[in-house]
């Protein structure tokens, strides 16, 4: 059992796994979106004295807070515990077109170019990361919400705005994939 | 204990988005190359099931655990910000391959670097929020 639980899981155990997410939360009382945490991060660091937008009680907002906490336990007992140590198996095609970009074939989950420590704190990997997490910040509060409160919990309740924002989350992903990285790389 | 089963719900979430690889800037890539199904596959499953989901608790009229009706927020209406925030967010998205969850997943993978990208995420939040006001929604 274990054996088979190391083994990357195919993409439908995953999707049925977050739809379970989304409804249990929803039974909690509560509705998934994971990028309002940001915003109480902000609050819960004093962002409210000086800023309106933060001005809350983020109190109300532990549960979500727990719920990252859990998250990043996870991430933990998925590496340490479930792991198999073999590399992201994505397609020859995607590995051959970042090959030329110069990035090499996965090692582990993540690419070594970008998030190894020295490449982290080269200028260009701290502004990869740096700029990326911000337009991720910014456009998730902008939009209203990330992959989990627009693209599963949006969507499955029928809402057009979800979709609007997802297909641009699209349109910028695509400039990013196509335009961005390789004048970057 | 009220808090423990967010906690739990929250690890499962961190696993099985480790154990899918939905938190691998490679799987992102992939993704937005349109070279392979996967992304597509956990993305289409849970928004399958979770427009059942949403739909059989709407009809049914079901309660959450407190005996409280299950609401769901109309998203108010509006292209602009939609568009151009969901724009923003792929831009980021496509750069580090991680949204928000993942973000925090990778924490638990040690990948130490990540913190750059959530202090990032931290300031572009703090930067919304100091000049939405200004902003066309």
């Amino acid at each position: 059992m274990l054996e088979l639980l190391r083994q990357p899981w195919p993409w439908y155990t995953s999707g049925i796994v977050i739809a379970f997410i989304m409804v249990l939360l929803l039974f909690f009382g509560k509705s998934f979106g994971f990028s309002s945490n940001l915003r109480t991060i902000c609050t819960a660091c004093g962002a409210g004295k000086t800023v309106k937008f933060f001005d809350f009680d983020w109190r109300s907002q532990t549960w979500n807070l727990l719920f990252l906490v859990g998250a990043i336990i996870g991430g933990f007992i998925a590496s340490e515990f479930l792991s198999s140590g073999e590399a992201v198996q994505i397609s020859e095609a995607t590995i051959r077109d970042l090959q030329q970009l110069g990035i090499s074939s996965p090692d582990g989950m993540q690419p070594e170019e970008i998030f190894s420590l020295s490449a982290a704190f080269s200028l260009k990997g701290f502004l990869i990361l740096l700029l990326g997490g911000f337009a991720i910040g910014f456009g998730s509060r902008y939009a209203g919400g990330c992959t989990s409160g627009h693209a599963i919990s949006g969507i499955s309740n029928l809402q057009l705005p979800s979709l609007i924002a997802v297909i641009g989350f699209f349109i910028g992903g695509l400039i990013t994939t196509f335009v961005l990285l390789p004048l970057i790389f | 204990m009220k808090g423990i089963k967010f906690i739990i719900a929250g690890i499962l979430f961190g696993i099985v988005m480790s154990k899918s690889e939905a938190i691998s800037w490679f799987r992102i890539q992939e993704m937005f190359r349109f070279q392979d199904f996967h992304m597509y596959g956990i993305i289409g499953t849970a928004v399958a099931l979770g427009t059942l989901a949403t739909f059989l608790i709407k009809k049914f009229k079901l309660r959450d655990y407190q005996g409280n009706p299950i609401v769901f927020t109309p998203k108010e209406k509006s292209v602009t910000r939609y568009l151009i925030g969901g724009t923003i967010f792929g831009l980021g998205w496509a750069l580090t391959g991680a949204c928000p969850g993942p973000m925090f997943v990778n924490i638990g993978f040690s990948y130490w670097a990540i913190f750059i990208a959530i202090a990032g995420a931290l300031a572009g939040t703090y930067l919304y929020g100091a000049i939405k006001d200004r902003l066309p929604h």
